[in-house]
């Protein structure tokens, strides 16, 4: 693992560590609890494997009250919570803390209410993303946001990281298609935001509670929209000998008014991945290759198609094939869904990033991300969330080889630093966790960052739930507090006043 | 009289407010002022007036993105994002008519501030879902950013989304950035004349549930038919029947599709007629800025604004026709709006509303399962007697006074504005 500076570690915790495994225990019965070196293993690390450090201990609630409890004593302890979903985060945000109690959501597994009329369902945090429409497609409804571990992660992670998949640039990500939930502050107070009307009364708090990447609460119930399943959803795949033509089709597929439901692009080194893994025909001497999917009424997808096979050959693709059948569309998807795995294959270790550029950026960007490449000796492999103009570099490396984690590490940061640069962000959906902590002053001056922390404060003024994360550095929330005070005359005097 | 303080770009805005919270003198923030009269009227000794924060500082149509400082007219946006074939995608309603001021006044700052939306809430959100980035000034006189310009973006705290519908109380925004999105090219409503409230829901839940992608979904009962379509060229209420209203937009070849297989879908609810174009867009205008009620048509009156579960919305009006006599309602949102007129002044029917009907009002709520309402219009006097926006569990409210004194700790930001 690479040296990561986290929060210091309390001696006084790891001394009273045999009592908090007691207390716990009293609070979960049963097998609720885990302290044993094997059975804390499988929560050691999260989906960025190259960070890995075992719990103080893991406890499994199943109801909100033994949350609350947990967290109320935590809290008058000052024991430090990190809380876990399925662990699938690419950033580290489930990473656990040596003297930390690891909260793992997942027995909170039920699905609670489905309301079509409503079109809504609400559910615990523990089940998965997939869970919810597999739990309302019955009725022919889904769950739009559709992150590509959508098998695996959890809502509750969802809503920590603000998740988005391939669907998002015309439904949204997961801030958009939440409508209420339940929360436990870390002094175990129990709070209920939203539910199923719109909007808030107050300050919007969900707003700042999707994407907080667990630090503001635990989220013990969530309420989502869910939307009847377009009509029918087509598929074009395009390919183009330059990545410059893949990219100029998706600007004029949006200038054209077109909002495709999911746009995606991936560069030679992945089409080659994926294709070798799951033959779905892509074509191999493609510099780039382009999926479009539309959906909605079969009359309006069938006239987008034509618009955009047009566009796609003004730019002068070298391949295009339109899907005749699901299945078809399916096996467009199927490279692209399996893209990460894919990789993992030609490669002994992947670092995913996950920065976002304006789209009219990705021919300089990528052209770059070459020359950065050529220049640290390591391959990279691009998919992107073309539609949003959200990367996904895949920097290929081998863990084996001494120093070549720190390149690969050093290659991604400047990657980063690179979106920055063009007018973009760190990341576009995986969240910032221990990976991109560090780089958070690339993009926010320090008064932006205590202004997020201040945040924190409120809900959290202990800062006892998942600290060491998004911020690099943790300030004392009473610090923070103090203002900067200049009594006298107002400096710019000539402001105009009437 | 207050004195006004018009600061020309962030930097004096800052400079003012550190000013301002080392003195600890409280301000009211306002662009045009366009929404004064929601909410507790604030007790200020000074006026920040951010109108001269004005322009738009980046517009790239092919990126879908539009940044400007705060101050900046709504409509001058809306026609600059019009002339490229573009809108704000949330609709955003124009409270002018509706509070008895001028039409068209606003900033895109007090837009985010109040997150407006319109009738495309149900399918597109409100101005939250769109904003992308902000700048701001908080209450410690400190300038900070949040967001960015692009729609991905999970860097940090989503502060933009923090400060929406925040009502300029926690910092004042110096520039905002939203997504923009194509203009439908075309536009039609589908019609169900004659149904009661219960009946026009469930009509409209079921429209909602198909996959016809409808962007607008209302119920006017027949008052307010008849109002609306006044406003509107007639297109509504002509028999003095209510007016269940679907709205389907989108390219002319996909419409056609859409209202077929929504005609069909709907058949069960009576007859069905289809509204045009030329005539859909005056009608969802006059659904999304409340025409039935403004203060000419309703006179006498005060307005309140629910927010419930859709299914919900008829409970609150029924509850409330039987605690108030002579209430009037109609519905946005797939019944989940509701925009409630109740007497402000003795009628003939029934006595005079004490303190606009507040009582009441929150009861229906309660029993709807909960939501929210905010009384929208009714005289100074009133205001500042019943709290204007729904109060918050204890926690809850504990929470938001938390953020508040984050943010802004001497209290200096729009005190009392939202309480
Ligand atoms: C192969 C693969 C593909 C992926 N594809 C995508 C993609 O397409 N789009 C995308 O956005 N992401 C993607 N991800 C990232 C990841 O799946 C998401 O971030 C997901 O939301 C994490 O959910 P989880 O349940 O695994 O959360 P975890 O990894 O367990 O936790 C993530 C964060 O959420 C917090 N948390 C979890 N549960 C709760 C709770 N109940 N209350 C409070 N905080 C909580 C944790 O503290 C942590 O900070 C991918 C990951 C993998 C491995």
């Amino acid at each position: 693992m690479t040296a990561l500076r986290m929060p210091e570690p309390d001696a006084g915790v790891f001394a009273r560590r045999a009592e908090i495994v007691r207390r716990l225990g009293e609070i979960v019965p049963g097998e609720g609890v885990i302290a044993d070196a094997r059975g804390l293993a499988p929560y050691e690390s999260d989906g960025v494997t190259v960070y890995a450090q075992a719990p103080l201990v893991v406890v499994l609630p199943e109801t909100v009250e033994q949350v609350s409890r947990v967290l109320a004593y935590c809290h008058q302890e000052g024991i430090k919570v990190v809380p876990r979903g399925a662990g699938t985060s690419l950033s580290g945000g489930a990473l656990p803390l040596a003297d930390g109690v690891l909260m793992s959501m997942m027995k909170f597994n039920r699905v609670l209410d489905i309301d079509f009329p409503n079109r809504c369902a609400v559910v615990q945090p523990g089940v998965t993303n997939l869970g919810i429409t597999r739990a309302v497609e019955h009725e022919g409804f889904y769950y739009a946001p559709d992150p590509s571990s959508q098998i695996a992660c959890s809502i509750g992670g969802n809503v920590a990281e603000n998740s988005g998949g391939v669907h998002c640039l015309k439904y949204g990500l997961t801030t958009n298609n939440v409508l209420g939930v339940e929360m436990v502050l870390m002094d175990g107070t129990v709070l209920r935001i939203g539910g199923k009307h719109l909007d808030s009364p107050g300050y919007d708090l969900m707003g700042l509670i999707v994407g907080s990447e667990g630090l503001l609460g635990v989220v013990t119930e969530v309420t989502v929209r869910i939307l009847r399943a377009p009509e029918t959803a087509r598929a074009v795949l395009v390919g183009f000998n330059s990545s410059e033509a893949g990219g100029q089709t998706v600007a004029d597929i949006i200038a054209a008014g077109i909002i495709p439901g999911g746009m995606e692009m991936m560069d030679r080194p992945a089409i080659h991945a994926a294709e070798d893994f799951v033959h779905a025909g892509y074509p191999r001497d493609a510099e780039a290759l382009l999926i479009v999917e539309l959906d909605g009424p079969a009359a309006e997808v069938s006239h987008l198609i034509e618009r955009v096979a047009e566009i796609a050959r003004g730019n002068g693709c070298v391949d295009l094939r339109v899907s005749n059948s699901d299945a078809e569309r399916l096996v467009f998807w199927a490279g692209r869904k399996a893209a990460f795995p894919a990789v993992g294959r030609i490669s002994p270790d992947y670092l995913c990033m996950d920065g976002t550029i304006p789209r009219k950026e990705l021919p300089h960007v990528l052209a770059r991300m070459r020359a950065m490449g050529e220049h640290y000796g390591l391959r990279c492999a691009n998919v992107f969330h073309a539609g949003d103009g959200n990367l996904h570099p895949l920097i290929l490396f081998d863990a084996n080889v001494p120093g070549e984690l720190d390149k690969a590490e050093a290659f991604g940061a400047d990657i980063l630093r690179l979106c920055v640069e063009v007018g973009g962000c760190l990341t576009g959906e995986h969240g910032v966790g221990v990976e991109k902590r560090d780089l958070m002053p690339a993009m926010f001056d320090e008064i932006d960052l205590a202004h997020q922390i201040r945040v924190k404060c409120a809900f959290d003024p202990k800062q006892l739930l998942n600290p060491g994360k998004v911020f690099p550095q943790l300030h004392r929330c009473a610090e923070l507090g103090r203002l900067h005070v200049q009594r006298g005359a107002l400096p710019h005097p000539d402001i105009p006043r009437f | 009289m207050a004195e006004t303080y018009a600061p020309r770009d962030a930097d004096e805005t800052r400079a003012f407010l550190a000013w301002a919270m080392a003195e600890e003198k409280p301000v009211e923030v306002i662009g045009q002022g366009s929404k004064r009269a929601i909410g507790r009227p604030v007790q200020a000794e000074l006026t920040l007036d951010l109108s001269g924060l004005s322009g738009i500082t980046l517009y790239e149509p092919e990126e879908l993105v539009l940044s400007a400082r705060a101050g900046t007219p709504v409509a001058e946006i809306e026609a600059a994002v019009a002339a490229r074939g573009q809108e704000l995608a949330f609709e955003p309603m124009d409270y002018g008519p509706v509070l008895g001021t001028a039409p068209g006044l606003g900033t895109i700052g007090g837009l985010l501030a109040t997150n407006l939306a319109g009738p495309r809430r149900i399918s597109k959100g409100a101005a939250r879902d769109h904003v992308l980035g902000i700048k701001a000034v908080s209450g410690r006189g400190e300038a900070f950013k949040s967001g960015g310009r692009v729609v991905k973006n999970v860097t940090g705290y989503d502060l933009a989304r923090g400060l929406s519908g925040s009502w300029g109380t926690l910092a004042v925004l110096t520039e905002v950035t939203f997504k923009v999105l194509p203009r439908a090219e075309a536009c039609e409503t589908i019609l169900l004349p004659g149904l009661d409230d219960r009946r026009a829901i469930a009509a409209l839940a079921a429209a909602m549930g198909s996959s016809t992608e409808v962007s607008g979904a209302a119920h006017l009962p027949a008052d307010a038919a008849v109002a609306i379509g006044g406003a509107a060229g007639g297109a509504v209420g002509r028999n003095g029947q209510s007016a269940t209203i679907v709205r389907l937009e989108g390219v002319p070849v996909s419409i056609a599709h859409r209202a077929d297989s929504l005609s069909r879908l709907l058949a069960p609810f009576g007859r069905v007629e289809r509204l045009g174009g030329a005539e859909s867009e005056p009608l969802w205008r006059a659904v999304r800025d409340v025409a039935a009620f403004t203060p000419d048509r309703a006179p006498g009156t005060v307005l309140w604004r629910v927010s419930v579960a859709p299914g919900e919305g008829p409970s609150v009006v029924a509850a409330m026709a039987k605690a108030v006599p002579g209430s009037r309602a109609y519905y946005d949102w797939q019944g989940g709006l509701v925009w409630l007129c109740l007497p402000a002044a003795p009628t003939g029917t029934g006595a005079a509303v004490p303190e606009a009907g507040v009582g009441p009002v929150r009861r229906a709520v309660a029993a709807a399962g909960g939501g929210h309402a905010t009384l929208i219009r009714a005289d100074a006097a009133t205001r500042a007697a019943v709290p204007v926006f729904e109060p918050q569990p204890a926690p809850l409210a504990a929470l938001a006074e938390r953020l508040k004194a984050q943010f802004d700790p001497k209290g200096i930001l729009n005190p009392g504005r939202m309480a």
